[in-house]
């Protein structure tokens, strides 16, 4: 098995209550043998950023299902540039709509997992995505 | 990225996104943890490092987040550190702590930092000892650990930290489990959580009487509970009467007298030499496990893996004893 131990924020910004989806991916990156930080719900994206900076993530997970991702994700891609961390990867999961995508992938999101996206399909999204260690 | 020496003048200068970078690198990489304590170390020793522990779901998250809190008030900077267990079968961890410590979010004066255990059984990472000392030479006045939710043995802590509190809640055991030998030993201060729920006053009386019990009524001299019968807090200015203190995280009841008896330990300790000893404990573990973990990381790479599987072979299929198996791995390496 692979040593090195990604460390993943999960985290759920804006203000719908529904953290099973999160939860469950959570528990899967965790048994993928994953280190995942988990902030619980209502984070706002200078909470998030934050919380990834002291982290030191590799990688973080959004779960939206509030439809408030047309301004939440803008402002989180926004502050992770501001703390230098432009390089870390950032995926969406919850409901966002098809026609939204487009938009998501301009503002920064590497990638996109709805309803029926599998638990190998993300563990192998993230290892390929996140940097060799020590880089 | 910046090399490690640049990350280190970074984080000394107050870049957070340096300081985790380094933590990361701690954990990662015995040799680079080396490195970078090596470069760090003479800047610390300023520190007051605090220990915070006991049983799952005894609110030890919640308390910390009150206490860092409460130490925030009074102009004092606050590093935690939330300890919580890697999985032994997949290897991964589901570090939670941060969930109750929103209210922490947004202050430039709190760094907080989830640390998976990653195998080690004593309520800390391997990691703990070296990031403590780099947050200390960040210029962290306090810095609260958190152990892993501990049963009765994960007494670590009490060596890695200046100031030790064990967290209990009511209705968590019988008196016959407060005069177990265990985590209960390693405090400075006994904390009674939770206060606000029914039956706290026989928590706190149970935990009250084991001390009575002891061969001092609870008194520390130096670091250890003395053996001698005369040793009481006013004959004595060296001891430390224990204090069971009550305390409710929700409610924010007696978080601010929790900040004081700290700060009073910490005065004890500084008063009476102790810290001194304190800090000789402190590197006697943090010697011990560098040592453990140099001569094993030596060992395994003087040996042939296969050969170390072929003698667990023959120790499971009782062909050869353990302390036989020893003595013929010694054999094989030049030790």
């Amino acid at each position: 098995m692979n040593e090195y131990k990604p460390r993943i924020l999960i985290a759920k910004p804006g203000l719908d209550g529904h953290d099973r989806g999160a939860k469950v991916i959570a528990r899967a990156l965790r048994d993928a043998g994953m280190e995942v930080i988990y902030t619980g719900l209502r984070q706002t994206p200078e909470m998030i950023v934050e919380a990834a900076l002291q982290e030191d993530v590799d990688a973080i997970g959004l779960s939206i299902l509030s439809g408030a991702h047309t301004v939440l994700v803008p402002r989180i891609m926004t502050l992770m540039r501001e703390n230098e961390m432009a390089d870390v990867p950032v995926f969406l999961g919850g409901i966002i709509p098809p026609e939204d995508a487009a938009a998501m992938q301009e503002a920064g999101i590497a990638g996109i997992f709805g309803p029926g996206a599998s638990i190998d399909e993300i563990s192998r999204f993230i290892w390929d995505q996140i940097r060799l260690p020590n880089a | 990225m910046f090399p490690l020496e640049q990350h280190i003048l970074r984080a000394l200068d107050g870049s957070v996104r340096s300081l985790a970078r380094l933590i990361t690198r701690i954990e990662n990489s015995p040799d680079e943890a080396r490195q970078i304590v090596k470069q760090v170390y003479h800047q610390g020793g300023h520190a007051h490092v605090v220990g915070i522990t006991g049983p799952p779901g005894s609110g030890k998250s919640s308390l910390v987040t009150e206490l860092a809190k409460a130490i925030r008030k009074r102009s004092l900077t606050v590093a935690i550190i939330a300890v919580d267990p890697t999985s032994p079968f997949t290897g991964g961890a589901l570090l939670g702590d941060r969930v109750r410590m929103r209210d922490l979010s947004g202050d430039k004066g709190v760094f907080i930092r989830s640390m998976a255990s990653r195998g080690q059984l004593g309520g800390l990472a391997q990691a703990t000892g070296a990031v403590v000392q780099l947050l200390d030479a960040a210029g962290y006045d306090v810095i609260l650990v958190e152990t892993v939710g501990a049963g009765q043995a994960e007494v670590d802590i009490a060596a890695a930290a200046h100031t030790t509190l064990v967290i209990e809640a009511p209705g968590m055991g019988d008196d016959v489990q407060s005069i177990k030998a265990g985590i209960l030993e390693i405090a400075d201060i006994l904390v009674v959580n939770k206060a606000d729920r029914p039956g706290v006053e026989r928590t706190v009386n149970a935990l009250r009487s084991m001390l009575q019990l002891g061969p001092t009524g609870g008194t520390r001299h130096h670091g250890r509970i003395v053996q001698n019968h005369v040793t009481l807090e006013e004959q004595d200015p060296d001891a430390w009467q224990i204090p069971v203190h009550k305390t409710s995280a929700t409610t924010g009841t007696g978080i601010a007298e929790l900040v004081d008896l700290i700060t009073r330990h910490a005065r004890h300790l500084r008063d009476t030499s102790q810290w001194l000893e304190r800090e000789k404990q402190r590197g006697q573990k943090e010697l011990e496990v560098l040592l453990f973990d140099h001569f094993l990381r030596r060992f395994r790479s003087e040996l042939p893996v296969e050969y170390e599987q072929q003698i667990i072979e023959a120790i499971a299929r009782r062909e050869l004893d353990p302390y036989s198996a020893i003595d013929q791995l010694l054999a094989q390496t030049n030790q």
